[in-house]
């Protein structure tokens, strides 16, 4: 048996353990890493969307100074195709070479790498490669790729579909049959670019018969699982080490080409290679997010009573299929549309398309966002159709608290609930009722002022190892930790998880703590080398590492508290019911005078000589967690805007939201990861989106057109929380990562859309830039004269 | 990351800087290099020889001369001029200007000579330079050369500075009494350049009608330029908001504008009335103290 875990340190703000390491610049990044003799990597890209390569001359950069060899698709050939995780039915999955071989898919598409002495001459030769293109007809809109006739992007799949993805539940003929009233939206969710503050960069060295590479990853051990398998290194052999990474949003959620690359040169040259990817390159070929186009039509009753939902959503992959692609267009998705409302028929059917851009796949929400989005929208739109309160229409199709556990029309089953007062708490902090007097005195100011609201539900602790292997992802959920005591007591955390920003060493710290009986100050949270922790870690994504990886953590310390207090009793002469460990203090309750210190108990862990009969020596423990359900946090978002009524500009001038992500570990982490998702979610409603001409070239490739918010695009958020634990797991935990992107997006477009309503404005695509805004409005004008 | 080789030069003194840079094959000025190495960095500019002329420190300087030019050094910085007194009473749209340039990384390292010799169609500080007749002084082999504001900016990174022509100094004109003036931009959110920014510099008569003004339009057009048609349809007027809303319209008349993923042609025109609105009503607001 265990004793109950106390909550000392759990729910206290901590300051972050990693935090003095990277603000004071002397934690190491991947693209820190130099070691004596390295050469460096430059790709050759592609500038066309779509071309046979007939020839490819690298004749003159061989001759360039410092070129220390220069490879082409060929040579890569037998590293293998890049994996693809997932397999949904009927998936029809590409050929993704490391070096294209044949032709090029997309602008950026690698054609030849150059390694060299140094970076710069790498670079310099890298020009001097010559490739003899044949232009293709290119297809950028994933509509058009699936109408007869579209150029074929991947020619030996004789199709650019995907796949086709329904997903169904309840009658829906009948729903719209009996709906008094329908209303429908044409909605673009676009293309973003993840833009994390780190570029990508993989380094490699191979020495005596071991490879060692270091990588900007999300998923330390598939690199290494695949790296393994691809370049022919028996699994020991291969050490993949995620050092510092400056955040990923889903982007680093791959095996990429270029860590394929390093390891091989590593291995066939014999020198530490570098490649580091610049800001501009990283817009064309680290995979981008989103980029969805779909119909929503919502049946309903007069009085807001939500009868059926169906969707038909195109979803662009790019090029190539990437590690999860389908995962976030069908899965996380489809599933999650309904949100927090009771929606008694649902059928949606989503197909992905290939196209000659850069690959798709997971971006911040990944999935969850785009469905939210849509019934948010709709949401919006119903109430304006019905002239009812849009907080109203949604307080009406809650699920009610008294309906946990569950079961959706999609068929997964909530673990718990309860959503109007997270609704009520961020409508009064929103001051929702004396917003009509604030509407009024913009509009003296010649402006427009809008109030959105948004309530999702969404899904977290990615996954069940069994819903996994139903869902087509080809790989358990898990996570895995192992803890290490020392003999004098020092204590080691090794976690699965990969963090990029999250704050794991001092969530982890707080978690192992309380159960541990001992201070956070007195853990350490290792991660991200292959070579410490557990055989196989899944990484971090899809706010799965505190419900899956942080539940393994407090796992693996209640089989060393158990430990502990056994061997505590024995040499107390007390009953193991009797012990406790309170201060780094082992001793029987009630007789704290008379204790032994954490460290005397590990010690004699170690010792040996003294420990109770038939018990094994040492302190460690090593568990991997398998989570028995998915955790569903939820909350309201509410946003207010005031739109310059002569140029279009929105300012957004309130934001308030009520979260639940059950019990909160680290609550400054929990608003830090909050306030980082909204900003994000701001973005795409304002701001964001990638931009290809008919041609296939980026048009919004750089930090010059392509704006990602700052502190300084938004105003002070409001932020209020409830607590609604979840039975899925001991701690009641359920995951924030993303929430501040799902909330965060539809609350500033509805706030938008209300603001513009009463010139019969119904909806606008994102990014709602001010052009946009200032087109429509004119039109209205125009409409209204006439 | 720069992969051309380059010479690099640091002379102390300006005729030093001029002689390194005409023995150059295609020398480049360098001084706050913010226009300058992001260029090279993409390959855009690869001269073979860079001439730093930091340390020539008497180009740094900002002062007043005894006839009220304010004449502002090639090397001050746009936060210098930004928070300099004088400017900010005598010239507030040029200080205006200043603080609006980039973000404050890029304004305590950045400088007007930089800016306006590179001439970034959607610069900020080119649009006050224009609406006040600065002259640019530029100092070559030859000697000194004056050159007017409104000759100075040609086309798109194109000015009137020859070949081995350093741009030394920027002379504002002494502004008579009652004058206000103003800059008002709608910024790029992800460059922050402008889209379009506007100066406004109103001179009023003591009953308030409109004795003279000047508006330079930035961001909109190949090259910044002075919207000759509006200042006509201001001056002689009360000031009032119906005057100047009249004569906005008219601030982009004849003008072809930049159309880009930001802004199309349309809204920037559009763009261009409304800021020469805003900017005329603030700058005639301060005309009248």
């Amino acid at each position: 048996m265990t004793t109950a875990t106390t909550t000392t340190y759990i729910g206290t703000r901590l300051q972050r353990k990693e935090d003095p390491r990277l603000i004071t610049g002397s934690g190491l990044f991947t693209d820190d890493v130099t070691l004596p003799g390295m050469v460096y990597v430059s790709l050759v890209r592609s500038p066309h969307a779509h071309a046979r390569i007939r020839r490819i001359d690298t004749s003159a950069a061989t001759k360039e100074p410092g070129v220390v060899a220069v490879l082409t698709g060929k040579d890569l050939e037998a590293t293998g195709v890049l994996p693809v995780f997932i397999s949904v039915p009927k998936q029809s999955t590409s050929k993704h070479m490391p070096i294209a071989t044949d032709k090029v898919r997309y602008a950026g598409d690698a054609v030849a790498a150059v390694v060299a002495e140094t970076r710069d001459a790498a670079k310099r030769a890298a020009d001097a490669v010559t490739v003899d293109y044949e232009p293709l007809p290119v297809v950028v809109d994933a509509t058009k790729a699936l109408e007869p006739g579209a150029p074929i992007v991947n020619e030996e799949l004789g199709t650019n579909l995907v796949f086709t993805y329904p997903v169904k539940g309840g009658d829906i003929d009948k729903a719209f049959g009996d709906a008094e009233v329908k209303v429908s939206l044409h909605l673009v969710n676009q293309r973003l670019i993840a833009n994390a503050m780190e570029p990508r960069s993989a380094a490699a060295k191979f020495e005596a018969g071991e490879l060692t590479l270091w990588s900007t990853t999300q998923i330390p051990h598939f690199v290494q699982l695949i790296a393994s398998l691809n370049l022919g290194l028996s699994q020991n052999k291969v050490r993949v080490i995620a050092p510092e990474v400056g955040g990923g949003f889903g982007s680093k959620l791959q095996v990429y080409a270029e860590e394929l690359l390093v390891g091989h040169l590593a291995k066939t040259l014999g020198r530490p290679v570098k490649w580091t990817e610049e800001r501009r390159e990283g817009y064309l070929a680290t995979v981008h997010g989103r980029d969805l186009v779909g119909d929503i039509e919502v049946a309903a009753k007069r009085d807001g009573t939500i009868l059926g939902v169906r969707i038909r959503t195109v979803a662009n992959m790019g090029a190539y299929l990437q590690a999860f692609a389908p995962v976030s267009a069908t899965i996380l998705h489809a599933f999650i549309i309904p949100g927090p409302y009771i929606i008694p028929a649902f059928d949606i059917e989503i197909r992905g398309a290939y196209t000659n851009t850069t690959p798709v796949d997971a971006y911040r929400g990944a999935g969850r966002p785009e469905a939210i989005y849509a019934m948010e929208r709709a949401i919006d739109r119903l109430a304006d159709e019905i002239g009812m309160d849009p907080a109203e229409v949604r307080r009406k199709n809650f699920i009610p608290p008294d309906a946990f556990p569950f079961n959706t029309i999609t068929g997964i089953t909530y673990d718990s609930g309860n959503y109007a007062p997270a609704l009520d708490r961020a409508l009064a902090m929103a001051d929702y009722k004396g917003f009509e007097k604030r509407r009024a005195e913009s509009k003296g100011r010649g402006n427009y002022r809008g109030i959105g609201i948004s309530s999702y539900v969404e899904i977290c602790g990615l996954a069940p190892s069994k819903a996994n292997s139903a869902l087509g992802v080809g790989w358990g959920g898990y996570e895995s930790a192992r803890i290490r005591v020392h003999p004098t007591g020092a204590v080691q955390v090794f976690t699965g998880t990969s963090p990029h920003g999250q704050g794991h060493e001092t969530s982890w710290s707080q978690i192992a703590a309380d159960a541990l009986g001992i201070s956070p100050n007195d853990i350490e949270v290792r991660h991200g080398d292959t070579f410490e922790s557990p055989g196989m870690g899944v990484g971090t994504f899809g706010s799965r590492s505190l419900p899956v990886g942080g539940i393994a953590v407090h796992k693996a310390a209640e089989k060393i508290r158990e430990k502990v207090i056994q061997i505590g009793a024995h040499l107390l002469e007390a009953s193991p019911d009797d012990v406790v460990i309170e201060g780094g203090k082992v001793f029987v309750k009630g007789v704290p005078e008379k204790a032994k210190n954490f460290g005397d108990v590990s010690m004699a862990a170690y010792v040996a000589n003294n420990l109770p009969a038939g018990m094994e020596p040492g302190l460690e423990a090593t568990v991997y967690y398998d989570p028995p359900n998915f955790t569903f946090p939820f909350g309201t978002h509410v946003a207010e805007v005031e739109i310059d009524g002569e140029t279009g500009a929105v300012e957004l001038v309130r934001y308030s939201a009520c979260d639940d992500c059950g019990r909160q570990i680290n609550p400054m982490i929990v608003e830090g990861q909050l306030h980082g998702g909204i900003a994000q979610g701001i973005g795409q409603a304002l701001y964001e989106g990638a931009v290809y001409d008919d041609n296939g070239q980026l048009l919004s490739g750089s930090m010059m057109e392509y704006h990602v918010p700052t502190a300084e695009d938004v105003p002070a958020f409001k932020l209020d929380h409830t607590v609604t634990l979840t039975k899925t797991n001991p701690l009641g935990v359920k995951g924030v990562g993303e929430a501040g992107t799902i909330g965060s997006t539809p609350a500033v477009v509805n706030a938008v859309i209300d603001a513009l309503s009463p010139l019969g404005i119904k909806h606008l695509d994102m990014p709602l830039t001010p052009e946009k805004i200032w087109r429509a409005t004119l039109k209205s004008k125009g409409e209204g004269k006439r | 990351m720069i992969t051309h080789p380059f010479s690099y030069q640091a002379p102390s003194t300006i005729e030093e800087a001029i002689a390194t840079l005409g023995r150059s094959r295609d020398g480049k000025v360098l001084a706050g290099g913010h226009s300058l190495l992001p260029l090279m960095k993409l390959g855009l500019a690869q001269p073979d020889t860079l001439v730093d002329i930091r340390k020539i420190a008497s180009l740094r300087d900002i002062r007043a001369e005894a006839d009220g030019t304010i004449v502002v050094g090639t090397l001050a910085t746009h936060r210098s001029i930004a928070e300099d007194r004088t400017i900010g009473a005598k010239l507030a749209a040029l200080a205006e200007a200043a603080a609006a340039v980039g973000d404050p990384q890029v304004r305590s390292r950045g400088t007007i000579g930089g800016s306006l010799a590179h001439a970034d169609p959607a610069a900020d500080e080119p649009a006050p330079t224009l609406a006040f007749d600065a002259i640019i002084r530029a100092i070559g082999s030859k000697g000194k050369r004056d050159i007017p504001a409104r000759e100075f900016f040609k086309a798109p990174f194109e000015t009137a500075l020859a070949p081995g022509e350093i741009a030394a100094e920027i002379r504002f004109p002494a502004q008579p009494g009652r004058t206000g003036s103003a800059y008002l931009k709608f910024r790029h959110p992800a460059s922050r350049f402008a889209v379009v920014g506007v100066a406004a510099v109103v001179t009023a008569k003591a009953d308030g009608t409109i004795e003279r003004a000047a508006i330079g339009v930035t961001g909109a057009a190949e090259a910044p330029f002075r919207a000759t048609a509006a200042e006509r349809a201001i001056t002689g007027t009360k000031g009032d908001a119906k005057a100047i809303a009249a004569a906005a319209a008219k601030a982009a008349e004849g003008m072809t504008t930049l159309s880009d993923l930001a802004a199309s042609s349309e809204y920037r025109r559009h763009l261009v009335s409304v800021y020469a609105k805003r900017a005329l009503e603030r700058a005639t607001q301060r005309a009248r103290g």
